[in-house]
C-alpha cells in the first residue's frame, strides 16, 4: 500500500487525480453472494452488462466473458434482470469461479 | 445611482450584476422573493442564467453541487425551514470545496410555525463549513453579495458562503441602496475559474469520493485551512470592494463609540441599526455605551472581538435564537474570545426577538442602562419576553 499522504498534500475537496479510481479499490470482499454466469444459457443480450451498477460484467469482442469478482459486490441486479436464467447468485462460502 | 429597495432586491441586484451560470432554487414557503426577481431577469433574458426550478431544497443544493463541480458559478437563495432541509448537502459543498453562495434570509424554525425573523437558521448552519457574514442594512446585503462571492472563490478559500438578511427587517423593507454600476460590480467580481471542473472530459477527477478513516481525518483538517485563509482574504477583498464602491468596510467587526465605553452590546444583523439609536440616546445623557457589530460570524474573528471589548467593563451579547441546553452560540464566542486574550469583562447573554418578536431601541436602552446592576452568572435572560 502507498505510503498514506498528510493533510496538506491531498486534492483540494478530495477529488482523486484521473478519475477512475474505483478500479483501484477492491470491493468483491464486501460480497455476500456470488453471480455464476452460464455461458451455454447466456443469448449475449448484454442486459447485464447494461444494468451492473459496479461495471463488473467483464465483455470482450461485445460479448460477456464473465464477472470481474475483484469489484462485483453481489447485488445481483445481473441474474435479476437476465431473460433466460443464466446468471445464479450463489452464496459465497458455496461458490467457485467460473472458468 | 441610489436606488430604494428591499433586501431582497438588493440580492437579487448583486446576483443580476454576477450573473451566475446556474441558479437552482425551490419556492419553499416561507418565501423569498430572490428566486421570483431572479426568474424575472431570466424569462426576460437580462441575464442568461440556467435556472433550475428543483422540488426541494435539499434538490436545489445538490443541483448547485453538481452544477460546481461541473465548473460552472452558482448562486442560491433560501431561509428557514429551507435552510434546514439544505443543510445536509452545505456540508457536502463545504467538503467539496464548492465555492456556492447562498442568501438566507433569516426566518424562525418550526415548530411552532412562524416565519418571522430569527438566527435559528443561521446558527443551524453555523458547523456545516460555509463562511456566514450578517448584514445590518440592505445596503451591506449588496455590498456583502459581491464581496462574499469573491471570497468563496478565491484561491485560498473554494468554500460555499453565506450572506444572512434578517427576515422582514431586511428582506421586506425598502431602504435607500446605492449598487455599483453593473460593469463595475462585473470586475469587481472577475471571471470564474473551476477548478477541477467535471467538463473538462481532457483531465478527468473523482468528485465526492469515499474516504476512509485513514483519510476522512485529512481532508476534514484541510477544509479547516481553507476555513482560517477567510479572514485574511475578507480584508484584502473589503479593501478592494472600498477602493471600488467608495464605502470604507474595513475589519471583522463594527465599532460603534466604543472606544471609551464601559458598558457595550454585541450583536449581528439589522439589530444593530436599533441598537446605534439606543447607543446615541444613552450618550447624549452622558452614559458610556457602545455596540460591536460582528460582521464575519465563521470564521468566527476571536481576536477581533477580544480586541474591541478588552476594556469594556459590562458586555451584553444579544442572541436571536436560542441554543437549548446551552448558553446563546454569539455569547459562547464571545465568551472564548475573551477568555483567550485574559479580558475581564462581565459578560451578559441576552436572548431576544424570537419568532420576529419586535425589539427596541428602548428596550436596548434600559438593557445597556442595568448592565453595571446585573450580577453575572450564567443564566440566560430575555428581552420583551411576557412572564
Amino acid at each position: 500500500m502507498a505510503e498514506l499522504k498528510g493533510w496538506r498534500d491531498l486534492p483540494i475537496g478530495g477529488v482523486v487525480p484521473g478519475g477512475a479510481a474505483a478500479a483501484l479499490n477492491k470491493t468483491g470482499s464486501w460480497r455476500a453472494e456470488r453471480p455464476i454466469w452460464n455461458e451455454e444459457k447466456c443469448i449475449q443480450c448484454l442486459q447485464c452488462w447494461f444494468h451492473c451498477p459496479d461495471t463488473s460484467i467483464v465483455i470482450r469482442d461485445q460479448k460477456v466473458t464473465g464477472v470481474d469478482y475483484d469489484h462485483c459486490k453481489g447485488c445481483g441486479v445481473c441474474a435479476a434482470i437476465c431473460p433466460k436464467d443464466a446468471i445464479d447468485m450463489v452464496p459465497e462460502r458455496e461458490g467457485t469461479c467460473a472458468k | 445611482m441610489r436606488k430604494v429597495m428591499t433586501g431582497h432586491k438588493a440580492v437579487a441586484e448583486a446576483m443580476r450584476q454576477i450573473e451566475p451560470d446556474v441558479v437552482a432554487v425551490y419556492p419553499i414557503t416561507p418565501q423569498s422573493e430572490i428566486a421570483e426577481y431572479y426568474a424575472d431577469y431570466v424569462h426576460d433574458g437580462i441575464v442568461h442564467t440556467e435556472l433550475v426550478p428543483v422540488e426541494s431544497e435539499h434538490s436545489a443544493m445538490s443541483a448547485c453541487v453538481g452544477a460546481a463541480a461541473a465548473g460552472a458559478r452558482v448562486m442560491t437563495a433560501t431561509s428557514s425551514q429551507g435552510l434546514a432541509l439544505l443543510v445536509e448537502v452545505l456540508y457536502i459543498a463545504a467538503g467539496m470545496r464548492l465555492p456556492i453562495v447562498m442568501a438566507l434570509a433569516n426566518r424562525s424554525l418550526s415548530a411552532p410555525i412562524n416565519i418571522h425573523c430569527d438566527h435559528s437558521d443561521a446558527y443551524l448552519a453555523r458547523d456545516a463549513g460555509a463562511f456566514q457574514v450578517f448584514c445590518e442594512s440592505a445596503q451591506e446585503v449588496y455590498d456583502y453579495t459581491l464581496i462574499s462571492q469573491r471570497i468563496a472563490e478565491h484561491d485560498k478559500v473554494r468554500l460555499p458562503g453565506i450572506v444572512n438578511l434578517d427576515g422582514f427587517a431586511l428582506t421586506h423593507t425598502s431602504q435607500v441602496v446605492e449598487p455599483l454600476e453593473d460593469e463595475a460590480a462585473k470586475k469587481f467580481v472577475g471571471a470564474f475559474k473551476p477548478v477541477h471542473p467535471l467538463l473538462d472530459v481532457g483531465t478527468p477527477v473523482t468528485w465526492g469520493p469515499f474516504a476512509m478513516p485513514d483519510y476522512y481525518f485529512e481532508l476534514k483538517r484541510a477544509q479547516q485551512a481553507a476555513m482560517e485563509e477567510v479572514p485574511a482574504v475578507f480584508l484584502d477583498v473589503q479593501k478592494a470592494y472600498a477602493q471600488t464602491s467608495g464605502r470604507g468596510y474595513a475589519g471583522f467587526v463594527e465599532k460603534y463609540r466604543l472606544d471609551d465605553a464601559d458598558r457595550a452590546l454585541v450583536v449581528l444583523g439589522s439589530t444593530a441599526g436599533t441598537a446605534k439609536v439606543a447607543v446615541d440616546a444613552l450618550r447624549a445623557k452622558g452614559e458610556k455605551v457602545g455596540l460591536l457589530k460582528v460582521w464575519l460570524y465563521r470564521p468566527f474573528p476571536y481576536q477581533a472581538v477580544a480586541l474591541a471589548l478588552e476594556r469594556v467593563k459590562h458586555v451584553a451579547v444579544l442572541d436571536r435564537a436560542i441554543s437549548f441546553g446551552a448558553m446563546g452560540s454569539l455569547y459562547s464566542d464571545v465568551a472564548t474570545s475573551l477568555l483567550r486574550s485574559g479580558a475581564r469583562s462581565a459578560l451578559h447573554n441576552y436572548i431576544y426577538g424570537l419568532g420576529g418578536r419586535d425589539i427596541t431601541a428602548e428596550q436596548l436602552e434600559e438593557v445597556l442602562a442595568d448592565l453595571a446592576e446585573v450580577r453575572p452568572d450564567e443564566v440566560l435572560r430575555y428581552i420583551g419576553l411576557r412572564e
